[in-house]
């Protein structure tokens, strides 16, 4: 059993103090920022909860809010079952192995608004492989600039090609943590590979299922760079997601005090979720079970 | 825990194995070729002069060049980005670690005063939305001189890299037995000793997957790294935008200076391959 021991925040001082460094002054500008109207350096007025208040009403934020939600649950539903497949079928040793990782590894390790300059280049239908297969070969009048559907897939395909990877990486690493004596038992009891995945591998990979759901999930809420490479959140607003409309009010209409406002809410809405998600795993593997 | 295998599976009639293995290849293989088709497309584009890019769809460069990438290796704009990149990349993945290893210790073997709190509270940092934060973390490093080095942009990667690390590297540590600290303290082990001579080997596979994720997060990230500077400590990933010009989209540029950003990546993650392959043991969850 864990020890109890006080001291041992000694230890754990360091990485509070590196990461409040960079949390909590931020966090307190922004703050300060939400309860303000700034018309410049030095002219600010307080408003006090006025921004929440315009926040919660505005349609667009609403709009951007579960054109979100739909897009990280249709990541989450196709990226977690590929990636536990495909870490399923990947070799499990050998040189076919180590292959298998570098190459299943390599859309993680492109910076994002580089894996938007491939998507962009390879949608085109002029200089495109994608978008030229896709206008020539199947004949179909695909255009991520200008029709909304062709927009929404292509920022699908993206996301797909570059984390389930990374659900992969992680579920593959979990595999491998199985002892080899659970197999064995199962080859006794003679059962079937699916009896296998559900009770032998699928209970192992909670631990590594949970961290990809929660990574995936925040990551996909705060989607940025890769659709504003591509698309820019057009056409219209079929792409723009919640921080491509944060960073229109922030950045291109200079909007600190609802920007700011907008994202404490924002903030707060992944927490939940997060919490959420955090507690229903750990309790699900805690419950009736054991 | 074997309890969980049912045993009402058990049937002893002989059955034919249908060879699975040949379904299973198949799937990896077409997963492959689609993960591999937008990185081939870019490397067909580096190689080619932006006059063959734009005259057509060619599946391999008709005219062999290789001045996209004499570019990028002969002008210092270009190469001292992928140089400013690496260091800070660097920095930070070693901050990260030499930050995080206490803490996983502490968290993997004591109680203490809300320990559990403050592993989510660490958590939540991942999931503050960048682009508001900009202007107060531009302020902060402004204000403490170090806008434009290398240490704002490693220090600000902190922020997502520490917490990612603690995790990782909790779960290997709560996997060594907790008799080894006891065994080496009997034997007039101090404890920075024991722990840098005796259990950091003990976890070396760990170090090498979070050193992998520090580095990976830090690398690809774009946003903090672009505002956090202008001139001295400027990311590749910010100079690749000056392919926009008057004259139009370098396409070939663009594409070359797209590969090279993945060779660093890749060169990281076949050193720590094997690593990966022992498994995380991820003991908190």
């Amino acid at each position: 059993m864990k020890t109890t021991n006080h001291r041992a925040w000694l230890l754990v001082l360091p990485v509070v103090i590196s990461v409040a460094f960079s949390a909590i002054l931020p966090l307190i500008t922004v703050i300060n920022y939400s309860v303000q109207d700034i018309f410049g350096p030095f002219q600010r007025v307080f408003v006090g909860g006025e921004w929440f208040r315009d926040t919660l009403r505005d349609s667009e934020l609403r709009g951007a809010f579960f054109r979100n939600l739909l897009f990280s649950a249709e990541v989450l539903l196709l990226e977690i079952p590929l990636g536990v497949a495909v870490a399923l079928a990947l070799p499990a040793k050998g040189w076919r192995a180590s292959l298998s990782l570098v190459l299943v590894a390599l859309p993680l390790l492109i910076p994002w608004n580089v894996v938007g300059t491939i998507w962009q280049i390879f949608g085109r239908a002029d200089i495109g492989l994608g978008g030229f297969f896709l206008n020539n070969t199947l004949g179909l009048n695909y255009n991520y600039t200008n029709d909304p559907f062709d927009a929404w897939m292509t920022v699908l395909v993206m996301d797909i090609w570059h984390w389930t990877p990374l659900v992969v990486l992680l579920c593959y690493a979990g595999l491998r943590a199985i002892p080899e004596a659970y197999y064995q038992a199962a080859r006794i009891d003679a059962a079937k590979p699916w009896a296998i995945f559900r009770y032998i591998q699928l209970p192992r990979l909670r631990g590594v299922l949970l961290i990809a759901l929660l990574l995936r999930f925040m990551d996909s809420f705060l989607i940025y760079t890769e659709p504003f490479v591509v698309t820019g959140g057009g056409p219209g607003n079929a792409t723009t997601f919640l921080s491509i409309y944060l960073s229109k009010l922030a950045v291109g209409q200079f909007d600190l005090g609802p920007a700011a406002a907008f994202s404490l809410i924002y903030f707060l809405i992944i927490q939940i979720f997060c919490f959420i998600f955090y507690t229903m795993i750990l309790n699900l593997g805690k419950g009736p079970a054991r | 825990m074997s309890k969980t295998i049912p045993r009402a599976t058990v049937r002893s009639a002989p059955r034919t194995q249908v060879p699975r293995g040949l379904g299973r290849r198949l799937f990896v293989v077409v997963y492959f070729m689609l993960l591999l088709l937008p990185i081939y497309w870019m490397i067909n584009m580096s190689l080619k002069p932006n006059r063959e890019i734009l005259g057509g769809l060619t599946f391999y460069p008709h005219e062999l060049t290789f001045d996209n990438y004499r570019t990028i290796f002969t002008d210092p704009t270009w190469y001292m980005g992928y140089v400013n990149s690496l260091i800070y990349v660097g920095m930070n993945t070693v901050m990260s670690l030499l930050i995080a290893l206490p803490a996983a210790y502490a968290f993997s073997r004591f109680h203490f005063l809300g320990a559990n709190h403050l592993f989510f509270w660490l958590l939540t940092n991942r999931m503050a939305p960048a682009a508001v934060f900009l202007l107060p973390f531009f302020q902060l490093y402004q204000n403490i001189g170090l806008y434009d080095t290398h240490l704002a942009v490693a220090l600000a990667h902190l922020l997502f890299n520490v917490p990612l690390a603690v995790w990782i590297l909790e779960g290997f540590m709560s996997g060594v037995p907790r008799e080894i600290d006891e065994t080496a303290a009997v034997d007039g082990y101090s404890f920075p000793r024991f722990f840098l001579t005796i259990f950091l080997p003990l976890i070396r596979s760990g170090i090498g997957v979070t050193a992998f994720f520090c580095f990976m997060f830090s690398w690809v990230e774009l946003l903090l790294a672009r505002t956090l500077t202008s001139v001295a400590a400027k990311p590749i990933a910010a100079t690749m935008t000056r392919t926009v010009s008057a004259s139009g989209m370098d396409w070939g540029l663009l594409a070359a200076a797209g590969v090279l950003t993945i060779i660093p990546g890749a060169l990281v993650i076949y050193f720590v391959r094997n690593h990966i392959a022992k498994g995380f043991a991820l003991g908190r969850v």
